[in-house]
């Protein structure tokens, strides 16, 4: 006791000394780990409660084995010493006993087993995603495509967000106060609803690395040049943290997780801003183009979007019309937007371009091939108007 | 009985030249002359290698980079894994089983007595390549003992050098189990049936067909890593058509394995030392070599629990989680076995003892947290966190290293001719048990919580954990910079001379030899009733 206290004390006498100089006082990070955690995270899903579950059967298991083996060896290490004067038995071998200590671990071992199996299988199910966003390692930060579902095409990279300042460097030391979320922050969270099936495919770009969040129970390895996938669907509200976890390179320990989990009507919100931002950032809807300034603009899109269907001469095929003499191409031009917005048929909306881009295809269409329309270009402005 | 009596004539030839100086230990020849090499080797090993964890420690003593760039931070971490397992725990094993296996089976020297020579002088060299890799540009390897690809076909020539190191190691590791299965299998003394072979002998013949089996494995993946990084090949290249993830199949086929080569052994002292202090016999000598049997060839189909998280069907998931949970039962066994051998038994705790108690005791519990891993959804949150740190260093410090400790001191009476100070062992036991519990108990803490292992810098949550563990390993550093200082050279210096058998209930030919064990020993072979 006297022990135990005299090494508390040494302790927090070395801590002290050794935390004295940045002084801060550190508190549990939201959705990251706790001070002083001593058992695994919160679970905010469904296989991370399971997890969770598992971990204290098996444990509880462990213990009591524990408990009962060393029962017996430290009893025999009090009772059966020479200095007791005790005279040491001569038994060995026993077939009975023998076979005892190999078949009860087994039915625990399967105790175990058995549990773990169904959870194993629910793990892997990565069927009937309501979203997919793809996570790609690289040295050293992620970045996030979202594939399918609401937000899809929303893409962006993700980097720590702590000031290296208040890392320090050996031989200069750290200035600023780290705060909660000290090398578990990042500049753009991943967005995803609450109560919905997320699909994570893993990729990298250069070496392996390790998307994890303790509180999902998820953790798969991106690996360049292969694609892995793994779930999760929280039930909670609000950020998770998590970090790299495999060895990628000297800033393995920065590149950290974070997803903000939102309500269904915040994350349709989000989606919105996040997609007007992007388009924006691509093309400004109000700038003013010239008739050649939006041909050569518009081949490209035509060619990456439109020719696969259409030909490269207009010409269509089948149940793709033509465009050559069309006369949604030669008449007004807001049908024609109007259509590349919202499809017909077998043709899909567009609206995922950008409005320089619609506006951009569109006056090639009317401009090529033979094609002269009367009103024979469309400024992204009308695009954007023709949205509303 | 050829081979016997060829050995025996040709020992009669040399007693007359008995070599000195340099020429004894270059050209040495000599089991006994040979183990000792071995085992100074891979003290001094074990010494370079655990100034690496120090630096690690320091680093990690508080959040923030403090001493170490991230670069030279992962060199340590890789280097102090490679210097411990190849350059510490294994030499060692290797000087034990020199020194002791001759002695134990009644056999006047090792098989090959040159080749013997040759492996071991494989290993300075290697051990020069690998701390000599820290000097060159970009530094040592960084890319984790595991040599993960393709992050090591990022690393400057420091991974070259590593990879012929390993290369040199592994050739000489082949040598010397090639060495340890002769000699076992035809040079026993007339009357000694594999059934009657002490524990030890038992352990370390199936280790060495482990090691013949898996050493060219390790071979395998590294030279394919190193024409993947000079030949432009794309073995584990995914652009040029291979897969990174094959490396690490190849890796751990070898791996898992590679970690009962380094168990197994010490399973053999534990069980002699055990019973030799309980005064009562094995409990049941014929199931611990089953189950060592059993250990030995469950391990090779295991090999990638250690790679859950790389995204592997559900099927093989499931069957691999099945087939390492299988292993504690042959482990149980094993346990219960010492357990059973100490009940009833008549008890004195002198340093071996006590390190082979501290053994059962604290490689128990890596072994309850292996069980732990084992399940595959707990691996997943675990895997790669210091709950996995905090696991093997269970069972290879507290397991491995432990138990050369118990050898040392139950053997080196009859290596130097002298016993060890009992009062310094104690100590060296009780504070080795103390700070090696203060440094790794913690881990499991760190990695229930999230902690990723080989970070340079974490967040601040987990600094108290961190912390302890530090204050606890520059404990655990001091102490064994002790055993070496306050006890191995005494120990070998002087003290009170040992009996030919210092230890009451001690079996075995061993003892049956005068301490310290002359220079050449069974020249005419016993006879085993």
């Amino acid at each position: 006791m006297k022990l135990a206290k005299r090494l508390q004390s040494l302790m927090l006498g070395a801590g002290m000394l050794a935390v004295g100089m940045p002084a801060w006082a550190v508190v549990d990070s939201i959705g990251g780990p706790a001070v002083k955690q001593l058992n695994l995270a919160a679970p905010a899903t469904k296989i991370a409660e399971e997890i969770y579950s598992l971990h204290t059967l098996v444990m509880l298991i462990c213990l009591v084995i524990f408990v009962l083996v060393f029962g017996v060896m430290f009893y025999s290490i009090l009772k059966h010493r020479k200095s007791l004067g005790h005279k040491p038995a001569t038994f060995h071998e026993s077939v009975a006993v023998e076979i005892a200590w190999t078949v009860v671990p087994f039915i625990i071992v399967i105790a175990m087993a058995l549990p773990a199996t169904k959870t194993v299988v629910a793990m892997k199910d990565t069927s009937n995603a309501d979203l997919t966003i793809k996570a790609t390692g690289m040295q050293w930060k992620w970045g996030y495509d979202y594939i399918k579902g609401e937000g899809a095409g929303i893409s962006f990279l993700s980097s720590l967000s702590t000031p290296r300042e208040q890392v320090g460097e050996p031989g200069i030391a750290p200035v600023g106060t780290r705060g909660d979320n000290y090398l578990i922050e990042v500049d753009n969270e991943v967005v995803v609803p609450v109560n919905k099936k997320v699909r994570i495919i893993t990729t990298a770009n250069d070496v392996i690395h390790g998307w994890a969040i303790p509180a999902f129970g998820v953790k798969q390895d991106a690996i360049p040049g292969f694609v892995r996938d793994t779930w999760f669907k929280s039930t909670k509200i609000g950020k998770f943290r998590g970090q790299c976890v495999e060895l990628c390179g000297k800033e393995h320990a920065f590149m950290p997780i974070v997803v903000k989990v939102v309500s269904e009507a915040d994350y349709t919100a989000w989606v919105q801003t996040k997609q007007k931002e992007l388009a924006a950032k691509a093309d400004d809807p109000n700038k003013v183009w010239t008739l050649d300034e939006l041909k050569q603009r518009g081949e490209k899109v035509y060619n990456a979007n439109c020719a696969a269907c259409h030909k490269d001469s207009g010409a269509g095929g089948g149940a793709n019309p033509a465009l050559v003499g069309s006369s949604i191409v030669k008449g007004a031009k807001i049908d024609q937007v109007k259509l590349v917005l919202n499809g017909k048929n077998a043709m899909p909306a567009w609206n995922s371009m950008s409005d320089t881009e619609i506006a951009a295809v569109i006056t090639y269409t009317r401009n090529s091939w033979g094609n002269k329309a009367e009103q024979n270009i469309v400024q992204p402005a009308e695009v954007l108007a023709a949205r509303k | 009985m050829t081979t016997n009596t060829h050995v025996h004539g040709h020992d009669h030839a040399h007693d007359d030249h008995h070599p000195h100086g340099l020429e004894r230990w270059f050209f040495a020849t000599n089991h006994k002359d040979i183990g000792t090499l071995y085992m100074w080797f891979s003290l001094i090993m074990l010494m370079v290698g655990g100034l690496l964890a120090m630096f690690i420690r320091a680093e990690l003593f508080q959040p923030g980079l403090q001493y170490f760039q991230p670069e030279l931070f992962n060199q340590f971490t890789t280097m102090h894994g490679l210097i411990m397992v190849f350059g510490a725990i294994m030499p060692a094993f290797v000087g034990f089983a020199n020194w002791m296996i001759p002695l134990q089976i009644g056999a006047a020297d090792m098989a090959f007595a040159r080749m013997n020579n040759f492996s071991f002088w494989l290993l300075p060299p290697a051990a020069i390549l690998l701390a000599g890799s820290f000097l060159v540009p970009g530094g040592a390897t960084a890319a984790g003992w595991t040599l993960y690809a393709p992050l090591s076909t990022q690393m400057g020539i420091g991974m070259d050098m590593g990879i012929f190191a390993m290369h040199i190691m592994g050739a000489s590791s082949i040598m010397g189990s090639i060495n340890i299965i002769v000699t076992i299998l035809n040079m026993r003394a007339p009357g000694m049936t594999l059934m009657k072979m002490p524990m030890f002998v038992w352990t370390w013949l199936i280790t060495a067909y482990l090691l013949i089996a898996v050493m060219p494995v390790l071979a395998g993946a590294i030279t394919m890593t190193l024409t993947d990084r000079h030949f432009g090949t794309s073995f584990f290249n995914a652009a040029g058509g291979g897969d990174p993830v094959m490396y690490q199949h190849i890796f751990w086929f070898f791996g898992h394995p590679e970690v009962y080569i380094m168990i197994l052994p010490a399973f053999g002292i534990v069980s002699q030392i055990i019973p030799a202090f309980a005064r009562k016999q094995l409990f049941g000598y014929a199931s611990m070599v089953y189950a060592t049997s059993s250990i030995a060839i469950l391990s090779f189909i295991v090999w990638a629990h250690h790679m859950f998280t790389t995204g592997m069907p559900v099927t093989a998931q499931l069957f691999f989680m099945y087939a390492t949970m299988l292993i504690a039962i042959p482990t149980g066994v094993k346990v219960f076995n010492w357990i059973a051998t100490m009940w009833q038994g008549s008890m004195t705790f002198e340093t071996p003892m006590l390190f082979a108690v501290g053994f059962i005791f604290v490689f128990t519990m890596g072994g309850f947290t292996g069980l732990i891993l084992a399940v595959t959804p707990i691996d997943i949150q675990l895997q790669d966190t210091y709950y996995v740190v905090a696991h093997f260093h269970y069972v290879l410090v507290a397991g491995s290293l432990f138990s050369l400790f118990a050898g040392f001191y139950y053997w080196s009476p009859k290596w130097t001719g002298h016993m060890y100070s009992e009062a310094r062992g104690k100590f060296h036991f009780w504070s080795s048990l103390i700070t090696f519990n203060i440094t790794f108990f913690p881990m499991h803490f760190l990695g229930l919580a999230g902690m990723p292992r080989r970070y340079a810098d974490y967040p601040a949550q987990f600094a108290d954990f961190n912390l302890i563990a530090s204050i606890g390993a520059f404990g655990f550093g001091l102490c064994q910079v002790y055993f070496l200082f306050f006890v191995v050279i005494p120990t070998i210096r002087g003290g009170a001379k040992a009996a030919d058998k210092p230890w009451e209930a001690a079996e075995g030919l061993e003892w049956t030899v005068p301490s310290p064990a002359p220079f050449h020993t069974f020249e005419t072979p016993p006879v085993v009733k």
